[in-house]
């Protein structure tokens, strides 16, 4: 229901929003103006705004000298396969927990939420160890099934709220005109499931794309996605802000795309469905 | 109204899922406590004998942990006091009627969405490096003296840099349940002449608490866990070291693994404490 307000006061809250939220987004702001500077450009002072002779040349040294679309292809495999390997898993599981429950559904998806909870140090040295004795280290494969691990409970237990708000009685309704498990699942089920599985899809390869524990202490040169990229940055040589804000840009641009869409789903996905 | 044989195809397609968490979580864990309990170097002659809860007792006892605790409360206190109250404000604000909503939205939950790593060095080189950070040039413009955020202030700047990371979350669930929020329960109020504050302290406040202590418990897990943004700002030096760090630099840093993995396990038992409460409170919400 909308409340009515003088303009004067709708005015008042648009002006006060509007530079709060420039403010809060004004460092992703910063870093993308600084990825079209000149290095001296960008550690000027006074700092240069928009008025300067904008150039790609920072993009274009990032990609020849680090070779920028290894790490990002890495990223794009990790994320991408993460998440369609959990989903492969997650789906079968929060579908048969949302139509047929039983007495152990709740505890099995608590139980399921609170191996989230596991602190990543607490096993970090025995996934290490497993990982050196299986050859793994450094690998694209070990990590993707590293970060499926981590996310699945938060896939199952997204699925699962979606799930549960497909209604009851358009199952019995089919089942009635005669529908069997399959034709029930096929057509009549996911239509209706469709978009929960692209939300959590989408919340997903979020999540996948920015972890930056394991993706961090399991990778050297060859799997490093761009979480790591990024970190080589943090022993730098001469000059290199501009150079890491065409690094960073092109590292959150996706994402930051991605997450626009999926706010809402954010919430769900985040708060195991407690608040929706 | 499931037959039998749904049923026990519901549990062939339950069965990946739990399998592969069990593992997940038994595995390393076990090799954890196991390893806890020995004198384990594998840089220094690797396996070195059973030692009972002396490791335990060694983490603990090391110089390094107090200080570690306290770096941990004050970081997670921190960004928790911000967030929340910050998080109240504007989940508020943004809830008032206005012109480009949807775009201010958009603005302020865009930090979240920004990996960790370039989170923090965003951070550390273009705003708070004491020569060329835009900070800088900001304290010099009003005639200060540029401040070293990193070594000077350095727990007040991790702060500072994981609240502006987390601040979006905290705002985006608690505008989602403000949303919730009886719109005629408020009206009748304003008409009732009840003024803001107390509008604000009776029904909306009461109506978020439950969304608060979600926030708060979540996001204790997720801080308690952060890694990324000391790594590349400040590895853990002036005094920035949390328990997580901690761990991290027993076990892989110095090689300690018994004494890492005990470390571990407090950092095991404490997240659970935490998880506890969440998840009752997630229990509850399944129970509706």
């Amino acid at each position: 229901m909308a409340r009515t307000v003088t303009a004067q006061r709708k005015a008042i809250n648009t002006a006060v929003a509007w530079v709060i939220g420039i403010l809060i987004f004004f460092p992703i702001l910063w870093t993308i103006l600084t990825s079209f500077k000149t290095e001296a450009q960008a550690i000027a002072d006074p700092p240069v705004w928009f008025f300067f002779d904008w150039t790609l040349e920072n993009y274009r040294v990032v990609q020849e000298r680090s070779n920028y679309s290894r790490f990002l292809w890495n990223s794009i495999i990790i994320a991408g396969g993460s998440t369609a390997l959990g989903m492969l898993v997650a789906i079968p599981a929060a579908w048969s927990m949302a139509f047929v429950p039983s007495n152990q559904t709740k505890n099995i998806l608590l139980w399921m939420l609170s191996t989230k909870m596991l602190p990543a140090v607490g096993v970090l040295y025995p996934i290490y160890l497993i990982f050196i004795q299986l050859g793994l280290l450094d690998s694209r494969f070990g990590l993707t099934i590293v970060i499926m691990l981590i996310n699945l409970p938060i896939m199952v237990w997204m699925l699962y709220t979606y799930f549960k708000e497909i209604p009851g009685e358009i199952l019995e309704a089919a089942r009635m005109d005669g529908a069997g498990l399959r034709e029930e699942i096929l057509f009549v089920l996911t239509p209706m499931a469709i978009p929960g599985i692209a939300s959590t899809v989408l919340l997903n390869i979020i999540l996948a794309w920015n972890e930056a524990f394991w993706t961090l202490n399991l990778t050297a040169a060859r799997a490093a996605p761009l979480t790591a990229f990024i970190a080589s940055y943090s022993s730098p040589e001469g000059l290199f802000y501009a150079k890491l804000s065409a690094a960073s840009t092109m590292a959150i641009a996706p994402i930051l795309i991605l997450g626009w869409f999926s706010q809402k789903q954010l919430v769900r996905g985040l708060t195991f469905g407690a608040v929706k | 109204m499931s037959t039998k044989a749904s049923r026990s195809a519901a549990r062939l397609m339950l069965a990946p899922a739990v399998i592969l968490l069990l593992a997940w979580m038994l595995v390393p864990l076990t090799m954890t406590l196991i390893f806890s309990f020995q004198r384990f170097l594998p840089l220094r002659g690797g396996f070195q004998g059973w030692v009972g809860f002396e490791n335990y007792a060694r983490f603990v006892g090391s110089s390094a942990f107090w200080p570690a605790v306290q770096t941990t409360v004050l970081i997670v206190g921190g960004v928790l006091l911000i967030t929340v109250v910050l998080g109240i404000l504007l989940a508020l604000l943004l809830d008032q009627p206005m012109w480009g909503q949807g775009i201010v939205r958009i603005l302020v939950i865009a930090p979240f969405f920004v990996m960790p790593t370039v989170t923090g060095l965003v951070w550390k080189n273009m705003f708070m490096d004491p020569n060329n950070g835009l900070l800088a040039h900001l304290w010099r413009f009003f005639g200060g003296d540029p401040v070293v955020w990193l070594s000077d202030v350095p727990v007040f700047s991790i702060i500072l840099i994981v609240s502006w990371q987390w601040l979006p979350f905290a705002t985006l669930i608690l505008l989602t349940a403000i949303q919730s929020l009886d719109s005629e329960q408020l009206e009748a109020a304003e008409m009732d002449g009840a003024p803001v504050l107390s509008r604000f302290w009776h029904i909306i406040l009461p109506h978020l608490s439950r969304a608060i202590t979600i926030v708060i418990l979540i996001q204790t897990i997720f801080l308690l866990a952060i890694f990324a943004k000391i790594f590349v700002t400040t590895q853990g030096s002036f005094g920035t070291r949390t328990l997580t760090y901690l761990i991290y630099q027993r076990v892989l840093e110095s090689q300690n693994v018994g004494l890492g993995s005990a470390g571990g396990i407090y950092a095991v038992i404490l997240a659970n404490i935490f998880a506890l409460f969440l998840m009752r409170i997630v229990g509850k919400n399944l129970d509706r």
